[in-house]
Order: C-alpha cells, then sequence, then structure tokens
C-alpha cells in the first residue's frame, strides 16, 4: 500500500447520521405539533414537552432496533441530559432579552445626568434619570472594596502563606460566611452600628454589609489563586534571604497580582446588585449625595425596587431600565474577571 | 549503656523571626481571624437586640403563628403577639420546592456539561451558567413577577388537576396567585446554577481511570455514569443540593417580590399564602416600632442559625467527597 | 548476532513456544492492516500491519513513546476517548473492520477486553461485584453467576486469596491482587482478545510473577496482546514479539518474528540494538 495515510475519525458522526439525527428532531417537531393540535392541550410547555418525549422516544427505538436496550437506554439519557441543560439556559435567555427588550425604551441621555429628586413616578420617562443611583452604588461599592479587600486578601494570605493552626476552621468558617443571607448582614450593621452608633443611614452603613457579603468571595477566590503561585519562588526568595514579609510583599503578591484583581472584580459582580441590606441601611435618596458619611443615598438596586413598587407604568419601565443598567454592569464585571483569569492561565 | 550504637535525640530546630515578620504574621493573622469575629459578632448583636422579644415569647416565638401588634392612640403597644412558625414553615417549604425542582435540572445538565456537550459547546455553557450565578436577586425577583409567574401559576392549576389526591397539591380555597410554588420556582432557578456547577466539578473529578475500565468493558455513556460517575459524585452532590438549599432559605428579595405573606401555617405549596422569614423582615422593617424591630432582629438571628448550620453541613460534605475521590 | 543476553533471553523464549498446546481458542483472530494514528496534527503511530493469530500470545516492546500503547488503544476503540485523535487503516477481528460504519463500538470492546496499566477496580463495587461488572455494564444474563464468578477467579489465579471475602471492597486488596482482580473482571465477558497494557509495571516482582503464570494459562483460550518495557517479560510469556520504535517522527513497527528469534537472530539492526541493550 503506496497510498499516503489520511487521519479519520470513523467514530465521528457521518453524513448519514447527521442526516438521519436531523430526521429525528424533524420528526418530533411535527409530531409534538399534530399531537398538541389534536389534544386538548396548549401553550409552548406543551409542544416543548411532547417535543422532548417524542425525540426520546424515536431515537431510544432506533437504538434498541439497531443495538439493543443498554444503547437504547444509553440515547434516552443523552436526550434527557440534554433536556436538562436546555432548561438551565433558558431563564438566562429570557432574563437576557426581557431586560433588553423592556429596558431599552426607558434609556435616555438623562439618565447619566440628572437624578430623581424632581420627578414622580409617573413622570414621562425623559424626565429624571440614574445620576444619584450611580454615584450611589459607585460609592458603596468604592468604601465596600477600601474594608473588603485589605482584609479578603488577609484571610487568603493566612491561609496560604502562614498556614496557622487555625487554618482548617478559619476556611470552614470563611466558607459558612459566604452562605450568610445579605438581609442577616443588613441586620447586623443594623443593629450593631446604625442604632447605637451613627443613628442615621448613610453610605458607609450599605459598604459595611456590603463588605461581610464580599469578604468571602475575594478570600475564597484569592486563596485559590495564592495556591497556584508555585512554592519554589517563595523558596527562592527566602533562600535569597529575604524575610517571610518581603518574599510575600515583592514575589508572592506581584506573582498573583492579576489572579487577585480577578477576586476583587468578582467581590464587586457579587454586590453590586446587592439589594436587601440597601433597604435596611441606605434610605435610598433620589439625590445625588456627595457625603458618604451621612445621609440617605441611592443606588442602582434601591432605585430599581423603589420604582418596581411603585407600580405606574412609567415607574416599571425606570425599573427595567435601571435592571438593564445594572445587568450590563455585572456582564462587564464578568467578562473582565474571565478575561483576566484567562489571561493568567495562558501565561 | 550497652547498646554501642547510640541513636540521637532529633534535635529541635528553631527559629526566632524578625520583628518585621512578628508583625508580619500578626497583621495576617489578624485579617484570617476576621470571619470568626464576624460570625460571632452577628450571633451575638442579633442576640442581645432581639433577647427581650426571645424572653417575652419564649418559645412561643418558633411555634406560634401569629405576628401582630395592637397600638394605642398615642402609640403605645397595648398587646404584641410575634411567633415565626408560618413564616418558618414557609421558608422550608419555598426552599424544598426549590431544591426538588433544581437538583435534578442541574445533575442533568452537569451530566451533560461533563460527559455529552462538544467541547465548545460546554465552555460556551459553563461561562454562561457561571454567569447566571452572579445574576443580582433583583433580577430574578422582577423577572419572576413580570414575566414567569403567570406560567407558574398556570403550571400549579395543572398540578392541581392531575395530583389533587396528594395533600400537598390540595388547593383550598382556589386561588393560585404568588404561591409557595411560585416562589420555589424562582428560587430553583436561582440555584440551578450552584448546584450545577458544584456537580460539575465533582463530577469532573471522577476518576478516569475506572471511566475507561467501564468503556473498555462494553459499557454505553450512561452504563459508566451509573457504574462510575453516580456512586463517586453522589454525596458531593447532595452537599451541592444543601448550598443551594442554604441560598434558598437566605434569598430575601425575589422570594419577596413573588410571595404572598399570611401568617398562618400553609402546608399546601400550590395554594396563594405563604411565608418566608427573610421576606418578613423587609415586609415590616418600614412601619415596625423600637420593640417590633426587635422581633425581627430575633428572627434573622433564627433565620441566621438555620442557614449556618444547613451551609456547614453542605460544606462538610462536598469537602469530604472532594477528599475521597482522590 | 553473538552477544551473549540475547542468547538467554532467546532460549526462554524458546521454553515457551515448545510448551505451547492446542488451543481452544476461538474465531480467527485480530488483524491490523496499515493502521496509523494521530493526536491532533501529531503523527504518533505509521502503517501497522500486524496479524494476531487466534490463541496466541504477542508482545509489544519498544523504547516509552514508540506509540505502543497507543496501538492497542486503536485495537478496542479506546484510542477515539482522547480528544483529537484520529487513526486511518483497518482493525480486523475475524475478518471485519472494528471501525466499519454502523458497527457497534460496545460490542466490540465486550470481543476485545482490555486490563491497564494501574490496577482500576471500581471503588464503589465489592470484589464480587467488580468480577461480574461487565456483565452489569453490558446487562448480559449468564445462567450462573456464582459458577462464572469462581472461574474467571480461579483462571486469574486470585480465587483462593479471595474466596472468603467477596463482599470486600476491591480497594481492600494489595496491588498485585487487585490486578488480578482486573483481569478476572475481563474474563467474566468471555473476550476474544485481551489487551495488556504494561499489567505489571506498577507490581512488585512475586506479583508480576503470578500474572505472568496467568497469561500463559489464558493462552490456551484467547488470543493476548501485551505492551511491555519488561524485555524479560515479553521472552517469558509471549510467542511473537514485535518491535516498535519512533525516531522522533511517528512509531513504527520494525520487526515481528517468533520471540526465540527476536531475541536469538534479528533481522533488523536496531532490534538487536534494542534487546541487547544498547538503548532504551
Amino acid at each position: 500500500m503506496s497510498t499516503v495515510a489520511v487521519p479519520t475519525m470513523p467514530w465521528a458522526k457521518s453524513p448519514q447520521d447527521r442526516i438521519l439525527g436531523a430526521s429525528f428532531l424533524f420528526a418530533a417537531i411535527v409530531f409534538a405539533y399534530f399531537f398538541v393540535a389534536a389534544t386538548e392541550m396548549k401553550g409552548k410547555l406543551a409542544y416543548a414537552f411532547i417535543f422532548f418525549v417524542a425525540y426520546g422516544v424515536i431515537t431510544s427505538t432506533f437504538s434498541f432496533i439497531n443495538r439493543g436496550p443498554q444503547a437504547a437506554k444509553d440515547s434516552f439519557v443523552s436526550t434527557l441530559v440534554a433536556l436538562g441543560a436546555v432548561v438551565t439556559v433558558i431563564p438566562i435567555a429570557s432574563i437576557l432579552f426581557t431586560v433588553l427588550q423592556k429596558g431599552l425604551p426607558g434609556l435616555h441621555l438623562g439618565i447619566l445626568s440628572s437624578d430623581m429628586s424632581m420627578a414622580t413616578p409617573t413622570d414621562p420617562i425623559p424626565t429624571g434619570g440614574l445620576l444619584h443611583a450611580m454615584t450611589g452604588t459607585l460609592t458603596l461599592v468604592v468604601l465596600a472594596l477600601i474594608m473588603s479587600v485589605p482584609i479578603g486578601i488577609l484571610t487568603a494570605l493566612y491561609l496560604t502563606e502562614i498556614k496557622g493552626k487555625f487554618a482548617g476552621p478559619i476556611r470552614f468558617l470563611v466558607q459558612a460566611m459566604s452562605g450568610v443571607p445579605s438581609i442577616i448582614a443588613g441586620l447586623f450593621i443594623l443593629s450593631a452600628v446604625l442604632y447605637p452608633i451613627t443613628k442615621g443611614y448613610s453610605a458607609l452603613m450599605g459598604a459595611l454589609a456590603l463588605t461581610i457579603l464580599m469578604i468571602p468571595t475575594i478570600a475564597r477566590t484569592s486563596e485559590e489563586v495564592l495556591l497556584l503561585i508555585p512554592n519554589e519562588l517563595r523558596e527562592a526568595g527566602t533562600a535569597l534571604g529575604g524575610t517571610q514579609w518581603r518574599t510575600v510583599a515583592m514575589i508572592v503578591l506581584p506573582a498573583a497580582r492579576s489572579g487577585l484583581m480577578t477576586a476583587i472584580i468578582l467581590g464587586i459582580a457579587r454586590i453590586a446588585g446587592e439589594t436587601a441590606p440597601l433597604l435596611l441601611l441606605t434610605g435610598g435618596g433620589d439625590k445625588v449625595n456627595p457625603n458618604p458619611f451621612s445621609g440617605s443615598v441611592g443606588s442602582l438596586p434601591y432605585y430599581i425596587w423603589k420604582s418596581f413598587n411603585a407600580g405606574s407604568p412609567e415607574a416599571i419601565t425606570r425599573a427595567w431600565a435601571g435592571l438593564l443598567v445594572l445587568m450590563i454592569l455585572v456582564l462587564i464585571l464578568f467578562i473582565a474577571a474571565r478575561a483576566l483569569s484567562n489571561r493568567k492561565m495562558s501565561k | 549503656m550497652t547498646t554501642a550504637t547510640l541513636i540521637p535525640n532529633p534535635r529541635e530546630i528553631s527559629t526566632e523571626p524578625r520583628r518585621s515578620d512578628k508583625v508580619f504574621r500578626g497583621v495576617v493573622t489578624g485579617g484570617g481571624l476576621s470571619s470568626l469575629i464576624v460570625l460571632g459578632l452577628i450571633a451575638v448583636f442579633l442576640a442581645y437586640r432581639g433577647f427581650e422579644v426571645l424572653r417575652e415569647e419564649g418559645l412561643g416565638f418558633i411555634t406560634g403563628a401569629d405576628w401582630s401588634v395592637t397600638l394605642d392612640e398615642s402609640a403605645n403597644v397595648v398587646e404584641s403577639n410575634f411567633g415565626l412558625s408560618a413564616m418558618l414553615v414557609g421558608t422550608i417549604l419555598c426552599s424544598l420546592v426549590a431544591v426538588v425542582i433544581a437538583v435534578p435540572i442541574s445533575v442533568f445538565s452537569a451530566l451533560y456539561l461533563n460527559f455529552y456537550a462538544p467541547g465548545w459547546l460546554k465552555k460556551i455553557l459553563v461561562a454562561v451558567i457561571d454567569m447566571m450565578a452572579a445574576f443580582p436577586s433583583i433580577l430574578f425577583g422582577i423577572w419572576g413577577f413580570l414575566v414567569l409567574m403567570p406560567s407558574v401559576e398556570y403550571w400549579g392549576k395543572l398540578i392541581n388537576r392531575y395530583f389533587e389526591w396528594i395533600p400537598i397539591f390540595e388547593v383550598e380555597p382556589y386561588f393560585f396567585a404568588r404561591s409557595p410554588f411560585v416562589a420555589g420556582v424562582v428560587l430553583a432557578i436561582m440555584i440551578i446554577p450552584i448546584i450545577t456547577s458544584v456537580s460539575r466539578e465533582i463530577f469532573a473529578q471522577a476518576p478516569l481511570d475506572r471511566i475507561q475500565a467501564a468503556f473498555a468493558l462494553g459499557a454505553t455513556r450512561w452504563a459508566m455514569i451509573k457504574a462510575v460517575v453516580i456512586p463517586h459524585g453522589r454525596s458531593g452532590v447532595v452537599g451541592g443540593a444543601m448550598l443551594g438549599l442554604g441560598r434558598a432559605m437566605g434569598e430575601t428579595v425575589a422570594v419577596y417580590t413573588v410571595l404572598n405573606i399570611v401568617f398562618q401555617i400553609n402546608w399546601h405549596i400550590l395554594l396563594g399564602a405563604g411565608g418566608n422569614v427573610a421576606s418578613l423582615i423587609i415586609l415590616k422593617f418600614g412601619e415596625a416600632s423600637a420593640y417590633e424591630i426587635k422581633a425581627l432582629m430575633a428572627a434573622g438571628l433564627v433565620l441566621f442559625l438555620l442557614t449556618l448550620a444547613v451551609n456547614a453541613t453542605a460544606n462538610v460534605i462536598v469537602k469530604s467527597t472532594g477528599k475521597s475521590g482522590r | 548476532m553473538s552477544s551473549t543476553q540475547p542468547s538467554s533471553l532467546a532460549s526462554v523464549a524458546n521454553a515457551r513456544v515448545e510448551r505451547s498446546k492446542a488451543s481452544t481458542a476461538t474465531g480467527t483472530g485480530l488483524e491490523a492492516r496499515g493502521v496509523h494514528a494521530w493526536f491532533g496534527k501529531n503523527h504518533v503511530l505509521a502503517d501497522i500491519n500486524l496479524e494476531f493469530a487466534a490463541g496466541s500470545v504477542t508482545a509489544l516492546i519498544g523504547p516509552s513513546g514508540c506509540g505502543k500503547s497507543t496501538f492497542i488503544r486503536t485495537m478496542n476503540r479506546m484510542h477515539e476517548f482522547i480528544p483529537g485523535a484520529a487513526m486511518a487503516g483497518q482493525v480486523l477481528l475475524d475478518g471485519k473492520d472494528v471501525y466499519a460504519p454502523g458497527v457497534d463500538v460496545t460490542k466490540i470492546r465486550l470481543q476485545i477486553g482490555m486490563v491497564f496499566q494501574k490496577p482500576n477496580p471500581f471503588p464503589s463495587m465489592t470484589i464480587g461485584e467488580n468480577v461480574l461488572s461487565g456483565l452489569k455494564l453490558a446487562q448480559i444474563k449468564v445462567a450462573n453467576k456464582d459458577e462464572l464468578l469462581e472461574s474467571c477467579l480461579v483462571r486469574a489465579g486470585l480465587w483462593n486469596e479471595v474466596k472468603d471475602r467477596l463482599d470486600a471492597h476491591g480497594g481492600s486488596l494489595s496491588g498485585g491482587q487487585q490486578q488480578r482482580l482486573c483481569i478476572a473482571r475481563a474474563l467474566a465477558v468471555s473476550p476474544q482478545v485481551l489487551l495488556m497494557d504494561e499489567p505489571c509495571s506498577a507490581l512488585d516482582p512475586g506479583s508480576t510473577l503470578r500474572i505472568e503464570e496467568t497469561i500463559r494459562e489464558l493462552s490456551d483460550s484467547m488470543t493476548i496482546i501485551i505492551v511491555t518495557h519488561n524485555m524479560q517479560q515479553a521472552a517469558r510469556v509471549s510467542d511473537y514479539t514485535a518491535f516498535f520504535l519512533s525516531d522522533g517522527g511517528p512509531g513504527e513497527m520494525i520487526e515481528v518474528a517468533r520471540t526465540s528469534e527476536i531475541f536469538s537472530q534479528p533481522k533488523d539492526q536496531r532490534t538487536e540494538n534494542y534487546v541487547t541493550g544498547r538503548f532504551g
């Protein structure tokens, strides 16, 4: 045999298999259409349900005829797990689509330049804007960052660098802390700080509650990142006569920089849309409040909440617009975190 | 000494860290202990604030269902009753509905991602599902209220029509709006990404050599999964489900928007009358008197301890699976 | 061919061939025709043509990275699990191509069993369940399970050690016992061919000896292909030996012959260099 061998994948789907698969799909769609039309069932759910049942039955019958009962089960489960993935993704698609569809009419240039202090819920959309909410959210996030980043990273350093005798319990407590309901964080700040000390709403109060929610995210992600730093780097630092402090500050942390950024961004994404504690602690004013330490302050989630509860058509549209802005913010943060961590991986 | 060869005692190696390192270690340890401090303080402060109400109500705070305050004309509390049982039952009911719906879907989609999806699709789906886990709850709440709720009420009616003979699906009076079932479905959608990613990671740790052994014995994909992946990941999925349960129990805004809160214990999941501790706090906070705020703090304490217990159990389970898998 | 080492290996191999009896193996054996393999763009195996007669033991020897393992994984279609894998050529079992369209791959793997480098019993199953796991996985019904269980364990040389604790977990056995358990597991579905991918490389010498005995006994009833790094082992257990080599490019089969010939009078200089220990 002198012909040049060509790599092939005999196990891959052949064109015939693909045509067969497509025709099964088509048959299931047709069946679902007529079945639903012929019986008294109605609605999208009925179509989807009958379609998946029909598809599962058709493919597994085909497998049964060709390969026996085990293959039939396998085909049926393939349909079932694919159904699981579809059901998981449908809500995301629906959320993205609805927020885009209903939020776009509420967007206008004014949202960047004006606040809601002079607008009532029934005013037309072009009145008022999101300025107070965006500055408020920015203030909250910055304050929360100032408090949570040092604590989060110190916790991660304790777990990875010191590895003290509390490392096990602390890892456990950080996990437990990440499960603290946000409303509880709010209640805690209310009872421990707002009532006895400041006695009034402010951005700082909200930020304190957000800090509690943010620490575990930052600590856990940072820990994972720091564990990826090879031990040789640390040993190299100490072998050169550096103290542990200098080794960590000059070698470990810089090496983990982009990973730590990812941790911080994920932390921001975690709290940017947090609503419940802000309802207890920030007052949700309609005016831009330049003082982070006193006075009611607005924020994107609070604005959405307020507009949604106001109930008028204009207010609902404003709520959707606010949701769109919030969602875009979270998306940007999420994509940034992913891009950063991918770059770190590829290095 | 009769033996000629002496085995020396091991020397102890000690290092005296420099002062800068001592400071460093002190600061880092302090930071590391913050989670302990915060969790401790939460319990202490909520207990301290709620103490008065807890003492007044006693065990009735957990067992009673009535939550009412009667004021006289000058806004003094004449009589007050604070019982959390309807809210607790509601919280558990909603989160159980969520977990029951979410677990099979999550396990299926985790299996799909690990063993069925082509590589490119897996990458996209994992990113999308992780992103969904980061979506704020207010988004789910409002979307759930305005988009999802009508369909879910319709599903509820269907279930009621065909399964009314099962006690929990009874609906009397015939009222389906904003039921625990609706809240449960919204919560399920919120926790599916969490359970999916925990299950996916556990399944991915299923030992490759065993997977190959199963295939080499002529197993189909499903037979392999049943023989190798499920036994390996079973307890991890239970842990993931409990993490989801904890998250669902503490969820506030999303539940508040879609749940009708009624101060009466209701086990009928399709009936439009539910309860939820977290939503109670939001509901009553605005107009609460100083004394009622204390009651809300006590309610918060109960919720805190409940979620803490669920989460701690979940973490122990997930962690022990991770170890035994290696 | 005057080196002393090959002649001693050859004498072992000669003894082995003389010992071979009338085989009860079924089928007409396995044949590779022009088999190539790729991982992505990386061409790892080129144009392998080999026949494995029914009831014979063939050893595949060669230095690391020469494609021996890849080759036997193309035989029972385990190759395709690696992402980016591709192949060319034909693998004929009883004259039928296992890669032909419409062939049920699970049936192929039932006929061509495999034992892996590291013992891999199923951790969630007992010893007994492990042996019969292939039946459960492929849902094959047998009349007498206990009888089959015993006969598989006897043939794998493990029966006496485990007959009193069939309900213990597979993980409670030693490494060598676990590997024999894996052999018993492969035997339970009565394959025609048994592929062994360096089955002794993770084991101590005593366990290795037991497994070699097992291989010799099994060769009466089935075709065995064994990949090994250990030339003495090849000489001890095999009827035929194929030498694989890669010089940077794809792995090729340099030579195949009766084991005694490979070790006493190899035709290719490179084979001689390898079996005399000049490289590898």
